[in-house]
């Protein structure tokens, strides 16, 4: 019944490491390898490096590209004007749902990389082709020098031929210093430039979902496991696995899709106004986001501590012996030896502070409401 | 990994017994299994425990396992320092990770355990 799994260009690495594998957005992926905590302390205090090539990428190009994609996503392209520059964003319906959250590269003049989640790639590519101008060219997992046509807008699937490797960790600007070699300069923080890793060209952003600095590795897909063997030759570099991954992004209280938000939910209420300018140009959702905001949302997304147990996701959270909402995302902290979970609540209970309890199985646990990050210093802060 | 003078059961938990008194674990299997404890839940000294009723519950970062008592009694003793130290439990699982004493009511409830022989062969099928 269920479709095969698909591997990424690093499953045989993930084998020889020991990683325990598990089915995550239709890959086969490492869940971990030594460990989930040692791991995530890897990235806390050194380096870490993740196989994120099951993500998507997108790239438009054209001169219809700006319009096109400002159309479509809530941030305000015009500011990664700056060729090299980049930014996080979201891309919604028109009644303001959220279809996916999105990091876009403003990669070069009338060209941009987008990096979705794995899961999305499909709901993605049938929303920005249905949304596509008149006279644009659709094409998939073609080599450039055999696109056809001369559409005002250009959309390619580039997940296929795209490696992905992140790079996390106070110690990894260092490593990657070393192996692109002399008159390498990093990109700055939210930047994306060519370089070259190990002999292989690559791109290398300098973005993250750790909230630790580092980069993300963009390289062809016969190349990634040659850059990932690099990475490990350096003693300061640990294997981590979606695990950690999860762990540290909840500690940052980034947003997991699919956990923290999907469809039914709108970015006012996720907490993700900030990626949705009040006087930014109209696209599909701003209508219906707009009224929201001046309305004001009735429930939002709220960080939430746990002192004595852990919270997973769907386990009730009580105000005054009522259920008020439920977990979204939840683990145990490895950083702060708590509990941490988000939850849409009512907005009335979302201030710091608010006393909650979440119901773990047969005990009720006391928390209380924090505004993320959790952990409020990193490499980054 | 099996210690002999050990008995075990299906879910994984292992029972030493001295005298009318069990002390009770949970196996390396189950401990590697769970990956790097985090969080051990135990119930009190004085509470009870009945045959096959979960009496408390360990964390991995990743996933959550109930501890089953093999038989009835009454616990006398908890590992407290486990609430410290959860980690414990994978670094020593049959020594500093025990988690509770259990003054038996029937010793022979026991009786159905398996050898650390026939347990490892039930736990290579698992696995």
């Amino acid at each position: 019944m269920s479709e095969p799994l698909a591997r990424t260009p690093l499953y045989e690495e993930h084998l020889a490491l020991g990683g325990r594998m598990v089915p995550f957005a239709g890959y086969e992926m490492p869940v971990q390898y030594e460990g989930i905590k040692a791991e995530h302390e890897a990235v806390r205090s050194s380096a870490g490096i993740f196989d994120v090539c099951h993500m998507s990428q997108f790239r438009v190009f054209g001169f219809g590209a700006f319009d096109y994609l400002q159309g479509l996503l809530t941030n305000d392209l015009s500011r990664i004007a700056e060729v090299g520059s980049a930014h996080y964003t979201l891309m919604c319906d028109e009644d303001g749902g959220i279809i996916d959250d999105l990091i876009v590269y403003h990669t070069g003049d009338l060209e941009y990389l987008i990096i979705a989640n794995a899961a999305n790639r499909t709901t993605d590519l049938d929303w920005l082709r249905a949304h596509c101008p008149e006279d644009s060219t659709l094409t998939e997992q073609i080599e450039p020098e055999h696109r056809e046509g001369c559409g005002i807008v250009e959309l390619v699937d580039e997940s296929d031929r795209t490696g992905l490797i992140a790079v996390q960790g106070p110690r990894a600007l260092g490593v990657i210093t070393e192996l692109a070699g002399t008159g390498f300069e990093a990109p700055r923080r939210f930047h994306i430039a060519e370089a070259r890793l190990a002999g292989t060209p690559v791109l290398l952003a300098r973005t993250g979902y750790t909230g630790e600095d580092g980069v993300e590795i963009l390289c062809h897909v016969s190349h990634a496991a040659g850059i990932w063997r690099a990475l490990l030759s350096f003693p300061e570099v640990t294997p981590c696995g979606l695990g950690a991954r999860d762990t540290l992004r909840l500690e940052m209280g980034y947003h997991l899709y699919g956990s923290d938000m999907d469809r039914g939910v709108d970015p006012i209420s996720a907490g993700l106004g900030w990626v949705v300018p009040q006087k930014g140009a109209p696209f599909v959702g701003s209508e219906a986001i707009a009224r929201i905001r001046s309305k004001g949302p009735e429930s939002r997304l709220v960080g939430i501590i746990v002192e004595d147990g852990i919270p997973r996701a769907g386990f009730p959270v009580l105000h005054d012996g009522e259920e008020v909402g439920k977990v979204a995302s939840g683990t145990f902290s490895p950083t702060l030896g708590t509990g941490i979970a988000t939850a849409y609540l009512p907005v009335s209970l979302a201030e710091p502070g608010t006393a909650l309890e979440v119901v773990i199985r047969r005990k009720t646990a006391r928390a209380r409401v924090e505004r993320p990050p959790f952990v409020k210093s990193t490499s980054l802060s | 990994m099996y210690p002999s003078d050990l008995k075990y059961d299906k879910e994984h938990e292992w029972v030493r017994v001295e005298g009318d008194v069990a002390v009770i674990g949970i196996s390396h299997f189950a401990q590697h299994q769970l990956g790097e404890v985090v969080y051990v839940d135990l119930p009190s000294e004085g509470d009870s425990v009945s045959a096959g009723e979960a009496f408390g519950e360990i964390e991995s970062v990743k996933s959550v396992s109930e501890l089953y008592s093999p038989a009835d009694g009454e616990i006398i003793k908890v590992n407290s320092a486990l609430s410290d130290s959860p980690e414990t439990v994978n670094e020593e699982p049959y020594a500093g990770g025990w988690m509770i004493q259990v003054k038996l009511a029937d010793a022979s409830q026991l009786d159905g355990l398996l050898s650390a022989e026939e347990y490892e062969a039930f736990v290579s099928e698992e696995a």
